[in-house]
């Protein structure tokens, strides 16, 4: 008897005929699916981010007398706070800001630290040494102490929150893009560039540089969470984005002490929402961990 | 390809002009060379003392010649090699001394920035290991198209035209398919083509390749030799080959330069070398490579492989006298003391050795 070995479960469970966009996109999902759920809360709270102004009930800080400490019902979904203003629509207000601070702080963290590193790594020296000492006197205190002096010596105001979280964040971008060089730099394939005359400037930024990025592109992520979770702690202190931007750390500063046991709501949704997207960042990050390391592979 | 303009602007250049050649230089004479190595030495400053990777190599090359530089691991091929692109890493290691002439120009004058635009149009290198001699995450393409953008003026398309031209050379299939793939889709017999493809992309006078076949196996290294050999013979590249391995030269090379550690211990026609090596390193050498049927033992006794008893000195502590004294088998007290010279024992066969030319054993 003949058995004809038919390898397509393999071979699709392997990833073979993956074509289109789309194809790998669902070959990926079904492999990292936790990252996926991830990467999917990250998308809609993206887009509600964007299209806030079509999809939120209120307008965010209009109060409503009539309204105020509103129970979730039909006219205000997740209730309404003391000053009678709609929760659905400030966490829908609160998300472009938690959004803007997540992606600025993490963007500008990436702009400042990734040349630091590179440079560091790449060219040595003294520069380096003093650089390197800096950042193990910045990364000894913690995110959020670091981040509460900068926002309280910038004073308070959305692009403030926004350097007050990345500041601390340079160093340890500046760290792993320094550590990577250090090993790309002694790679056979940077003397072969050296070996065609390419500039040393020019071989850390085109050669060295787009071997780093994996890395950081996965603690970018890590710090995406942690920054949204910074400014809201910086919020509920006071010192983050001021009135009247919605932010959910000042929804819950706002409402813990004295309304958590009359109307919860206030503070449950707020909650729910920080938890949900930073979930979401540590989720779609240990996938891309996964994903764009391979020792880490099983 | 003209002279480059960088070098007419180099006003330190002593003798630019009149061509220059290097002096001092021992060795088989080369009418016409191309690229005179006269005294060369790169030493490496460490804690254990002064390296001597290099210590007075002087070797001569004719346009569209090959050269081969043969000797063990740790001898000093490769630092010859990096000392003559100036890639030696500073610090630990300098040259300290000796010229290096291309085509009228001592390279070790130069500035870094005109050493920088001589690198890969005029003097070109190839390396061991075409795994990671490429960087893998930049298509082939791009990495060929950047050799020609550093040297040349060429639009984009015709960047694209010359990419696809210099991988079909080098006899990949599909270049055009090929040029936008990342090193990991390729073989190592594709890496290194297009390795050969990145380094011949501006038709440099100067080929060095550095053990180009050793990370590879033996049916491709064949197909990279002959490619070597039929691309110096199409662009009229000097070549100069290092290398460990004995069959190799003999595939390839027409002159043959032996060192150990260091130093050129011996120097011939292919064909003198092999039919007639003077030194007892080079014998030595021969006698370590298998043949067929060595091994087979038909009688009693199986023929072992001959093997050169004990390794190459450590370089900072060199012994007194012919380096190679501790383990040749012919040293007396004389090699133990005295540095036997560099001498034209026969018509165009150079040697070092105080015995050259005695059989160990009849």
């Amino acid at each position: 008897m003949t058995t004809i070995l038919d390898h397509s479960v393999e071979l699709q469970k392997a990833g073979a005929n993956v074509s289109t966009r789309w194809q790998a996109t669902v070959f990926l999902a079904r492999r990292y699916p936790l990252g996926a759920i991830g990467a999917i809360i990250i998308l809609v709270f993206t887009l509600t981010a964007l299209f806030a102004g079509w999809i939120s009930p209120y307008d965010p800080t209009t109060t409503n007398a009539k309204a105020s400490l509103a129970v979730p019902s039909a006219a205000h979904w997740l209730g309404a706070d003391f000053m009678g203003r709609d929760i659905l629509s400030r966490i829908i207000g609160g998300a472009q800001i938690s959004l803007a601070v997540g992606m600025g702080a993490m963007a500008l963290g990436m702009l400042v630290g990734i040349p630091i590193g590179l440079a560091c790594g790449y060219f040595g020296g003294w520069v380096d040494l003093i650089v390197q000492r800096l950042i193990d006197m910045m990364q000894s205190l913690p995110l959020l102490v670091t981040a509460l002096v900068m926002a309280a010596s910038l004073g308070p105001s959305l692009q403030n929150t926004i350097i007050a979280i990345a500041i601390p964040l340079v160093p340890s971008i500046a760290r792993v893009v320094r550590s990577n060089t250090l090993a790309l730099k002694e790679m056979p394939f940077v003397e072969a560039a050296r070996a065609i005359g390419i500039n040393e400037t020019w071989i850390a930024v085109r050669h060295v540089l787009p071997n780093t990025l994996a890395p950081v592109i996965v603690l970018a992520t890590a710090q995406f969470g942690s920054a949204i979770l910074v400014e809201a702690s910086l919020s509920f202190l006071g010192l983050g984005v001021p009135e009247p931007y919605p932010s959910w750390g000042r929804m819950l500063s706002e409402s813990a002490a004295e309304y958590m046991r009359t109307a919860p709501w206030l503070v449950i949704f707020p909650g729910i929402a920080i938890s949900l997207i930073v979930f979401g960042a540590n989720l779609l990050g240990d996938a891309l961990r996964d994903m764009l390391d391979p020792r880490l592979r099983t | 390809m003209s002279q480059p303009q960088a070098l007419q602007a180099a006003p330190m250049n002593t003798g630019m002009g009149n061509k220059r050649q290097a002096k001092g230089i021992t060795g088989i004479a080369v009418a016409d060379p191309l690229l005179t190595v006269a005294d060369l030495k790169t030493y490496f400053f460490t804690r254990n003392g002064t390296v001597k990777a290099v210590d007075g190599m002087s070797f001569a090359i004719a346009r569209g010649e090959t050269l081969a530089i043969v000797g063990e691991s740790g001898c000093g091929k490769s630092m010859t090699a990096l000392s003559l692109m100036r890639l030696i890493a500073d610090p630990p290691g300098r040259i300290v001394g000796g010229e290096v002439v291309l085509d009228g120009v001592d390279l070790l004058q130069l500035p870094e920035a005109q050493m920088r635009a001589m690198r890969g149009r005029d003097i070109s290198m190839i390396f061991q290991e075409p795994m990671t001699s490429l960087n893998p995450v930049m298509t082939i393409g791009k990495q060929i198209a950047e050799v020609l953008t550093m040297h040349t003026r060429l639009s984009r398309d015709e960047l694209q035209k010359k990419v696809v031209e210099m991988l079909a050379l080098v006899k990949i299939p599909e270049p055009a398919q090929r040029a936008k793939e990342y090193p990991h889709q390729l073989s190592g017999g594709m890496r290194q083509r297009a390795m050969i493809a990145m380094a011949l992309a501006c038709s440099p006078k100067v080929l060095l390749a550095d053990e180009p076949t050793t990370a590879l196996d033996v049916t491709i290294q064949a197909q990279i030799l002959e490619l070597i050999v039929d691309l110096q013979r199409r662009l009229g590249t000097a070549v100069v080959l290092i290398t460990h391995d004995l069959g190799v030269v003999a595939e390839t090379a027409k002159r043959v330069i032996v060192m150990y550690a260091g130093r050129k211990v011996e120097e011939a026609s292919a064909e003198d070398l092999f039919g007639d090596p003077l030194h007892p390193y080079t014998e030595g050498l021969m006698a370590s490579i298998p043949r067929l049927g060595l091994m087979r033992g038909e009688g009693a006794e199986v023929d072992r492989l001959q093997e050169i008893p004990g390794i190459v000195p450590p370089l900072y502590n060199l012994p007194a006298g012919c380096v190679f004294a501790p383990r040749c088998p012919r040293a007396d007290d004389k090699c133990r003391s005295e540095y036997p010279p560099y001498e034209e024992k026969r018509p165009r066969h150079w040697a070092a050795c105080w015995h050259a030319g005695e059989r160990a054993n009849g």
